[in-house]
């Protein structure tokens, strides 16, 4: 059993590491993510957003929604937080 | 000297300290959107001066000082915030978070500090929340 987890693991390694060689490179300006919705964000962001800062223009105007969700989870990730050690604490008492 | 009850001068370091840090994180929080910043890293900045506070006067104090009920009130406030303002566009005739249309003369830069209100209200409780409940368990 151990040495199918061996094989399996190396040849899905071996599958990502092959999939990876043909990512575009770093920075690429040719590459998809930088044709598409990049040239937008750069050339009209400042004009369509009046904000200075063209991440927060991103974060918080063209992805509010994406933003919406983060502040979602953080807030779910404290209730969790919250519920876990409170249900604990009150069976420690009773 | 028990845990209970620090230094005097650690006591007093701190609370000269966590004006400023708390001055800092309301800065990084009102300038997000025209500087690296916002209401994530603004929160964080703000709730650890509280913790820093809170190591300095005692478990007892923080425990004290803050109610489990108005930290999750002021969590709770901040999405109702971000998501509100959602709200007011679309009742005000465009898409969910489409700030365009808010009365102001620069209506996106408004809707986006008062978002980054709203994150920096639900982090900084959030965190409080966490560290408080981590620290009296």
């Amino acid at each position: 059993m151990k040495s199918l987890h061996l094989v399996l693991t190396t040849v899905i390694g071996l599958l990502l590491i092959l999939g990876s060689l043909n990512m575009p490179d770093t920075g690429d300006p040719g590459s998809p993510p930088a044709t598409h919705v990049s040239p937008r964000y750069i050339e009209s962001g400042l004009e369509e957003t009046a904000v200075p800062n063209m991440v927060t223009a991103v974060l918080a105007d063209y992805r509010s929604f994406d933003t919406l969700g983060e502040v979602t989870v953080i807030f779910a990730g404290a209730m969790a937080v919250l519920l876990i050690l409170r249900s604990t604490r009150e069976e420690d008492e009773s | 000297m028990t845990p209970e009850q620090p230094d005097l001068i650690v006591r007093m370091v701190c609370r000269g300290l966590a004006p400023f840090i708390q001055l800092f994180g309301l800065y990084v929080i009102m300038h997000g959107h025209s500087s690296p910043g916002g209401g994530f890293q603004g929160g964080v900045i703000l709730a650890s001066s509280f913790i820093l506070l809170a190591m300095a006067e005692g478990s007892e104090t923080l425990r004290r000082r803050l109610s489990l009920t108005a930290l999750t009130g002021f969590m709770s406030a901040g999405v109702l915030l971000y998501a509100g303002i959602g709200v007011v566009c679309l009742v005000l005739g465009a898409n969910y978070l489409d700030y365009g249309v808010l009365p102001f003369s620069e209506p996106r830069s408004v809707g986006m500090l008062v978002i980054e209100i709203g994150i920096g209200i639900t982090v900084t409780a959030a965190m409080l929340s966490i560290f408080r409940d981590l620290l009296t368990f």
